[in-house]
């Protein structure tokens, strides 16, 4: 359990969150081209060709950027979302296993927060600093319960471990004794990578928000940054409440891969049922509803984590 | 990586800051001054728990510290906000008359 | 030897970052090279053997520097540094006041006669730590969360700008608060 991944995971990590990415965005493509008829499936490949555009696409620029800022902020986007999910276990072993896993996991999370918000700042543009600011709200507004969500996760393993917390759930997933944390990370998975209902950030309504200016291969990396922190926000579900590799028949590394996809076709579901939500909406549900749920649940899985010894 | 070096990279974090909370007018750059001093204080208490005495007294000291920062951050901008909103005021210098 | 490259590259780039913050003229440079810079002394941190502490001060001082980069931008005249102009006051006395400070602390951290360490760092910091605030030092952790409670109560009360009875009327009694946007539940 303990020991970790050879060295070419390092390579591989990337890589396959990158794939990841791309089919669950393929499959989104898919999902919004079934309401148009028949020969959906043939948009699967969308995501790729749209990369492809953006790669040779003639890059915009606007007066006065920072661009040098900008930059940075965009390429953090994709760069916490790898190393996010450095920590993930793929099958049951991660790639390293620090003693502090889980809150690396947010250390990061945290990260790209920060780093939209430079992405809205460098184009000097008002939409994209509207989008930017957007995020900080929506973030204040995910980050407190999704905290709570993974302290609970850590809680019932008695570890901050991400091993341990797999190893925790060799008999009973967390899943079946924290349902709320369980959906509180589900909901943050999509808050963090600002998607679906939580696509407030880069809404229509102000042009794009902090994407607005940003194109050819800027544009590439931020909104594929964006699918790789969903990826790696799902991948995480995994081992914190799902149980990891652990299952019958099946080897550990495909029930991780099985799972993950599950995740990301529920959080895709979920896109696809829910409007986008305002994130001073969104505040307000956070911090009256799930802060409290979620601290009830902590307290709960407290008790029973004392009265188990 | 001895203590002596990691006392000295605090020190100069810590002078760093103290010019900046010094010089600075604008109220907010002075509390970024603030929060590298208190950097500072943090490598120094890591380096002295490392390097003379491993307890976890030490790291007490480190969640103080961080916990100072959080404090200092959140009611200096509230203060700010409420010096802005009453008088337009963010510099330092514009605020000296509170003395009286 | 890759130890001690790496605590020098970590803390030339915490000091290098620390002075830009002051020279730059935009304030979210100037906020991003803070942020750097504390990051760079949560990996020392880290480095020195406190990986939970190293990496909460990464969590904590990236969520505090994005929003200390929103009241940068909103207070300066000059956010985006596109017309350099400078906000200093007391340039000199300052600079001799910390040069002397940093000789001053230069001179005792290197002629001090350090004591010997006395024990060893244990297995796992991060449960020594969780042990101790839950034991011995119990009071001092409550004292944190009774000061951390006090201060979210005292900048709401500070930079808030309507209070309830802007928003239920002089006698508390409107049955639905006077609010410019619906909030998520419904009130």
């Amino acid at each position: 359990m303990a020991e970790t991944a050879p060295l070419w995971a390092v390579v591989v990590l990337p890589l396959a969150l990158v794939v990841l990415a791309g089919v669950a965005a393929g499959a989104d493509a898919v999902l919004s081209a079934a309401h148009g008829g028949a020969g959906a499936w043939r948009r699967a490949a969308d995501p790729w060709r749209e990369a492809v555009r953006l790669l040779v696409q003639q890059p915009r620029r606007t007066r006065a950027a920072d661009r040098w800022l900008g930059r940075i902020g965009i390429g953090l986007v994709p760069v916490a979302a790898v190393l996010a999910a450095a920590v993930v276990p793929w099958g049951l072993r991660p790639v390293t296993d620090p003693a502090v896993g889980v809150v690396w996991f947010n250390a990061m999370e945290a990260l790209a927060w920060a780093a939209v918000w430079l992405a809205g700042w460098g184009p000097n543009s008002a939409f994209s600093l509207v989008g930017g600011y957007r995020f900080l709200a929506q973030g204040l507004a995910y980050e407190l319960p999704h905290m709570l969500a993974l302290t609970t996760a850590a809680l019932g393993a008695e570890s901050l471990r991400v091993g341990a917390v797999v190893a925790a759930q060799r008999g009973l997933w967390f899943v079946v004794w924290m349902p709320v944390a369980f959906a509180v990370h589900l909901l943050s998975a999509a808050a963090l990578a600002f998607w679906g209902p939580f696509a407030h950030p880069l809404g229509r309504d102000v042009a794009g928000g902090a994407a607005a200016e940003w194109s050819g291969p800027d544009r590439l990396v931020l909104l594929a940054g964006r699918w790789l922190l969903l990826a790696a926000g799902a991948a995480f579900a995994v081992p914190l409440f799902l149980g990891g590799g652990h299952g019958p028949l099946l080897p550990a590394w495909l029930w991780t891969v099985v799972k993950t996809a599950a995740v990301l076709a529920a959080l895709l579901g979920l896109r696809h049922l829910v409007p986008t939500v305002r994130m001073d909406r969104y505040m307000e549900v956070a911090w009256l509803v799930l802060v409290p749920l979620t601290l009830l649940q902590a307290l709960v899985v407290a008790v029973v984590v004392l009265g188990r010894r | 990586m001895t203590l002596e070096t990691t006392l000295l990279v605090a020190a100069a974090l810590f002078c760093v800051g103290l010019f900046g909370a010094l010089t600075q007018q604008s109220v907010v750059m002075l509390m970024m001054g603030l929060e590298l001093m208190l950097g500072g204080v943090i490598l120094g208490a890591a380096g002295v728990w490392r390097h003379l005495s491993p307890t976890a007294d030490g790291q007490v000291l480190i969640v103080l510290a961080v916990t100072v920062m959080a404090v200092e951050m959140a009611v200096g901008f509230a203060v700010v906000t409420a010096l802005f909103r009453t008088r337009e005021a963010d510099m330092t210098d514009m605020a000296a008359e509170l003395r009286e | 030897m890759f130890g001690d490259v790496v605590f020098w590259v970590l803390s030339a780039v915490a000091v290098a970052a620390g002075v830009m913050v002051f020279r730059f003229d935009s304030m979210a440079r100037a906020t991003y090279a803070l942020l750097l810079s504390l990051l760079c002394v949560g990996g020392l941190v880290v480095r020195l053997g406190l990986d939970y502490l190293g990496v909460v001060i990464v969590l904590m001082m990236t969520v505090e520097m994005a929003l200390m980069a929103v009241f940068m931008v909103m207070y300066m005249m000059n956010p985006a540094g596109l017309m350099p102009m400078s906000m200093l006051h007391n340039t000199k006395g300052a600079a001799v006041v910390c040069g002397g400070l940093f000789v001053l602390l230069a001179a005792g951290i290197v002629l001090a006669p350090w004591p010997h360490r006395r024990g060893r760092p244990g297995d796992d910091a991060t449960r020594a730590l969780g042990e101790s605030l839950m034991g011995p030092h119990m009071l001092t952790m409550m004292t944190l969360g009774l000061a951390l409670f006090a201060t979210i109560v005292a900048t709401v009360v500070l930079a808030t700008r309507r209070g309830r009875y802007d928003r239920f009327g002089d006698a508390l009694r409107a049955p639905r608060a006077d609010d410019p946007a619906r909030g998520g539940v419904g009130r």
